[in-house]
């Protein structure tokens, strides 16, 4: 799929899935179902993100949520303290993540943390945010920030769920197209080929140091885009919820579910787990965790059994196939 | 601002927590130092080990004398923790390991939750309230005690590392692996060994904490970051740095938690754990990236 020279077949099946999805509130409004599946793509937004320097650059970082949180609270606080309109907000506050990935990129690449290392200063960073935000008077404090309720569009707040719905999948598909973009740019190149071998990619002449905080910057504006959207969706955010390291966790689990460093891979994990989720919650009833242990359980699997997620599986299958007709 | 003997205070007291983290950091350390991973399971299995002390003390065995029994026993399911699942299931790779461990945290902790609810569980001891009268301040002998046993563990465990047979493989599979499994060091095995005696050091640790501490579900990550945070201070894979560490962050906990107030008090652990990070990541003690 990577190397796609016809745009068509390239950008083709993207917009496909977004029209079959679009189709759905047209088919069954049950607002729980609508719920359910803004979520599902509020996590795929931020997983979207995740992917671009976790996926294609290889930096695994367990702690977006100080991308996530830093879009919602800007958001939030924009509109509730200073009355700024709702789209500006909203623009603003992904500004303002890409500052902050920039920033954590450029103190963690400059001093060449790797691996483990990056990992751990990440969800450092995130831990000091969610502590400043439950702690400062500026944040709301632990009671949390809450956005008045005024439904308008001017407001950026819609009486049907069917609209935020079409937004969120808009957004995920307008990332997924940037996400091809790249994968077919020399941009994208260079960041594969440091996720490969970092030092091999300097050897050939690659700026790496440039190449990782091009992709943080991008990678923490999605996920800004996300936490922006979940502030303005459910109008309501505290420290716990912004920069707490679920939505950490699930950024990064979505992608290794449905396939690390793929256009496709967030979506479909973001989807696919949310489903899991629901599915289980049917049938134990509400037993508190017990998602989280099969999400626990299907990243250890998914580690020790499917290194390249449900699209690597389909990519087998669909090789065994055509290996079959050959 | 505050009287010279308050201050005082501050540090016996944050010694004493200190010496806890320390332990729980010295878990890591070793883990981080023979096997070259970050065990995101730490805080979780810490959590576990409160639990099983918690309901040790409900069947009528005192936290003190349970650690006898938990210890050996956490030792064994490290063990296999890391003998049939995080190796067979990582295929020896850095970036597998870091998930797996980090699975097996969600799965440990929510399990836990599932079980046990989100109820917020204490132990009531005899010696609970106990305090030792210094004339300036006061002691808790609960924390006295798990300040003294935490540095008995650490020098137990230092004695096997370097007096045992088993510590000498221990420390040949860290500097030289494939050079140890030439000499006939079975490396799965170490490697499953040391697990196991990190897991063996949360035991304890949590038998110490669970008298003046609450369990909850939750509780480990509350330890998790600082656990990580002495390590890298003191250099990853160095014991004595994370005795050392362990001690100058429970100093600093309740010194900031004096000046700045209770809720920011956590906030100096994790600056100074961007700060070593970003300026000095080998830590104060260790060696080499």
């Amino acid at each position: 799929m990577r190397g796609q020279a016809n745009p068509v077949r390239a950008y083709g099946p993207i917009l496909l899935m977004a029209a079959v999805l679009g189709a759905l509130p047209l088919l069954a409004a049950s607002n729980t179902l609508l719920n359910a599946m803004v979520l599902a793509l509020i996590i795929a937004l931020a997983a979207q993100g995740w992917n671009i320097l976790g996926g294609y650059g290889g930096q695994f970082s367990f702690g977006h949520a100080a991308f996530f949180g830093m879009g919602a609270y800007c958001t939030a606080i924009l509109q509730t303290r200073f009355g700024v309109n709702a789209y500006i907000a909203f623009a603003a506050a992904v500004a303002v993540g890409s500052l902050v990935g920039l920033a954590i990129g450029y103190l963690s690449f400059r001093s060449g943390l790797r691996g483990s290392y990056f990992a751990l200063g990440t969800l450092a960073f995130a831990e000091v945010f969610r502590i400043l935000a439950n702690a400062s008077a500026f944040t709301g404090g632990a009671a949390g920030v809450l956005i008045k309720l005024d439904v308008r569009p001017e407001t950026f707040q819609f009486a049907s769920r069917a609209v935020y719905f079409w937004i969120a999948l808009g957004l995920v598909t307008a990332v997924m197209l940037v996400n091809r973009w790249i994968e077919r740019s020399r941009f994208g190149a260079w960041l594969v080929a440091i996720r490969e071998n970092e030092d091999a990619a300097k050897a050939l002449g690659v700026d790496t140091f440039a190449v990782k905080l091009k992709a943080i910057t991008l990678s923490a504006a999605i996920t800004a885009v996300s936490g922006a959207f979940y502030a303005q969706y459910f109008l309501f955010l505290d420290a716990g919820i912004a920069f707490g390291p679920w939505i950490s966790v699930e950024a990064l689990l979505a992608p290794i579910i449905g396939g690390l460093g793929t256009v496709f891979g967030p979506v479909i994990g973001a989807l696919g787990l949310h489903f899991v989720s629901e599915m289980t919650r049917h049938v134990t009833g509400r037993i508190p965790g017990i998602d989280l242990v099969l999400y626990g359980a299907l990243l250890v699997v998914m580690v020790a059994f499917a290194r390249d997620g449900i699209i690597g599986l389909l990519m087998k299958l669909r090789a065994r196939l055509a290996g079959g007709r050959a | 601002m505050f009287a010279p003997d308050i201050i005082l205070a501050a540090v016996l007291n944050g010694l004493m927590t200190g010496a806890v983290y320390a332990l729980t950091a010295v878990g890591l350390t070793l883990v981080y130092g023979v096997l070259h991973i970050i065990n995101f399971a730490h805080g979780a299995i810490l959590t576990a080990a409160m639990f099983a002390a918690y309901f040790a003390w409900k069947a009528g065995i005192d936290p003190y004398i349970a650690v006898f029994g938990l210890a050996p026993l956490f030792f064994g399911a490290g063990y296999a923790v890391q003998r049939y699942v995080i190796g067979p299931s990582s295929h020896g790779e850095d970036r597998n390991i870091l998930l797996v461990t980090l699975g097996l945290s969600i799965v440990i902790e929510n399990a836990l939750l599932a079980g046990f609810r989100s109820d917020t569980r204490t132990i009531d001891v005899p010696y609970g309230f106990s305090v030792i009268d210094l004339g300036f301040t006061f002691l808790s002998v609960p924390r006295v005690v798990a300040f003294g046993a935490s540095c008995a563990a650490a020098a137990l465990l230092w004695g096997i590392l370097t007096r045992t047979d088993t510590g000498k493989a221990i420390r040949a599979v860290a500097k030289e692996k494939l050079g140890a499994s030439l000499v006939g060091i079975d490396v799965a095995h170490v490697y499953a060994v040391t697990f196991g005696l990190g897991a063996a050091c949360l035991a304890v640790a949590a038998c110490l904490l669970l008298p003046t501490f609450y369990v909850h579900p939750r509780v480990g990550n509350a330890y998790v970051l600082v656990a990580f945070t002495i390590v890298v201070l003191g250099g990853m894979g160095s014991v004595p740095g994370a005795l050392i560490g362990g001690l100058f962050i429970g100093v600093v906990e309740s010194l900031s938690g004096l000046f700045l107030g209770e809720s920011l008090g956590q906030i100096g652990i994790f600056l100074i754990f961007i700060l070593v990070l970003l300026v000095r990541p080998t830590g104060l003690f260790g060696a080499r990236a």
